[in-house]
């Protein structure tokens, strides 16, 4: 690996300014928390949600977020009858725009072969169960669109600030491997 | 190609394992892995597809015990290999040993870099013929077993399923991963129930949804 990198360098192919700037883009600033601001947002204001639902691209745009593999995003929401769960059997398809860069589970063998096969068992392994009667809809990303999941809103938010419900979005509510969930207080 | 990548439905790989407080990267080595990664895609040498096929061609048992940032590394020293951007030697040795090649696009610097993160690059294309399919058709998946690039997975080749959106018009990665140009065509998003692809015993009410390119689909009598 720092063999290839020292390469790379010396030949004059990558500027290591540049690798700089590319880490520490994913290290600070794109993440997970752009999404929940997103959801908080949908949450919050209705017209946003139908925007958003719309065109997923331009509406997280209006929060500045966009670029390298969020090109083409739509979001699909979760209802008590369906529940979303995004996967990329092929690769490692992610919205990267609003989630940062995927987690190691996310790229994993288990996680891409099961995900299309046995979607329960998957969120079963993160330790959520979904009421038998909720139908589950599995996003396989084989194409350029990239899929963020609009987890619900948990009850007992009602009147919340949008930063406060955006605590309650976690990374996976927005795969589909997890639920939002209001945090417990740190004792 | 039907190789290590196209997971679906594979078996025996045990539960997903998800970390507790997962940090971003595991250790420096990945941080370069992911820069040196999108560095030098941008220098134009290869396309998104092509980087993906030096991805799935690793061989199998390799593929499947390499972690995903080893994955990207082994396909990248495969495509500066393949492009006589850098020998088999200097990767040995860890130092430049003859002179670079010229590349399509100039080395970005910091601000170069970070424009092209922000801007993306779309891959839909401009419309110039019309769609053969709309919502509500029912299409059928082809069977075939290319021995290029492809992304129809092989659990949903030779399956029916419903068109239920009409994503556009995208570059096609069965030619474009080849140098046989972009070729684009239009993209839908077809949805397939669990027992169409997994028979009787598949979950009740599941339904799998895949973005296929025009040409993996065929209308049903």
């Amino acid at each position: 690996m720092r063999a290839l990198e020292t390469v790379l360098v010396e030949k004059g192919y990558v500027d290591p300014a540049a690798l700089d700037l590319i880490v520490e883009t994913y290290e600070t600033k794109i993440g997970p928390r752009n999404g929940a601001r997103v959801i908080a947002k949908a949450w919050s204001d209705p017209a946003y949600k139908a925007r958003l639902l719309a065109d997923g691209t331009a509406a997280v745009a209006e929060l500045s977020y966009g670029g390298r593999q969020g090109e083409h995003l739509k979001v699909v929401e979760n209802t008590p009858e369906l529940h979303n769960l995004v996967v990329c059997t092929l690769c490692s398809c992610y919205p990267w725009t609003v989630l940062g860069l995927p987690p190691v589970w996310y790229k994993s063998a288990p996680y891409r072969s099961k995900a299309v096969l046995d979607p329960r068992g998957v969120i079963g392994d993160f330790g959520v169960s979904l009421p038998a009667s909720t139908k589950i809809r599995v996003w396989d990303s084989t194409a350029e669109l990239r899929y963020l999941v609009l987890p619900m809103r948990p009850e007992g938010t009602e009147g919340w600030s949008e930063e406060r419900l955006a605590d309650c979005v976690t990374r996976d509510s927005m795969i589909g491997t997890g639920l939002a969930r209001i945090p417990e207080v740190a004792s | 190609m039907n190789g290590a990548q196209d997971l679906g439905g594979m078996m025996g790989f045990g539960p997903v394992m998800p970390e507790p407080n997962e940090p971003i990267f595991h250790g420096e080595w990945e941080k370069r892995a992911l820069a040196i990664t999108l560095a030098s895609a941008a220098l134009g040498e290869w396309n998104l597809d092509m980087g993906r096929h030096a991805r799935e061609t690793l061989p199998p048992g390799e593929y499947l015990t390499s972690s995903y940032y080893e994955i990207w590394t082994k396909a990248l020293a495969k495509l500066l290999i393949a492009r006589g951007m850098i020998t088999p030697q200097e990767l040995a040795e860890g130092r430049a040993l003859v002179p670079p090649v010229a590349t399509k696009k100039p080395r970005a610097d910091a601000a170069a870099a970070a424009k092209a993160l922000a801007a993306g690059s779309p891959y839909d294309r401009p419309k110039t013929a019309p769609a053969r399919f709309a919502k509500g058709d029912v299409v059928r998946t082809k069977v075939m077993h290319p021995l290029g690039h492809t992304r129809l997975p092989r659990y949903a080749r030779g399956k029916t399923g419903v068109v239920v959106a009409v994503h556009g018009v995208f570059a096609y990665p069965d030619t474009n991963a080849h140098g046989l140009g972009e070729q684009p065509h239009w993209c839908y998003g077809v949805s397939f129930t669990g027992r169409e692809v997994w028979g009787p015993d598949a979950e009740p009410d599941l339904e799998i949804m895949v973005d296929c390119w025009e040409p993996y689909l065929e209308p049903t009598p």
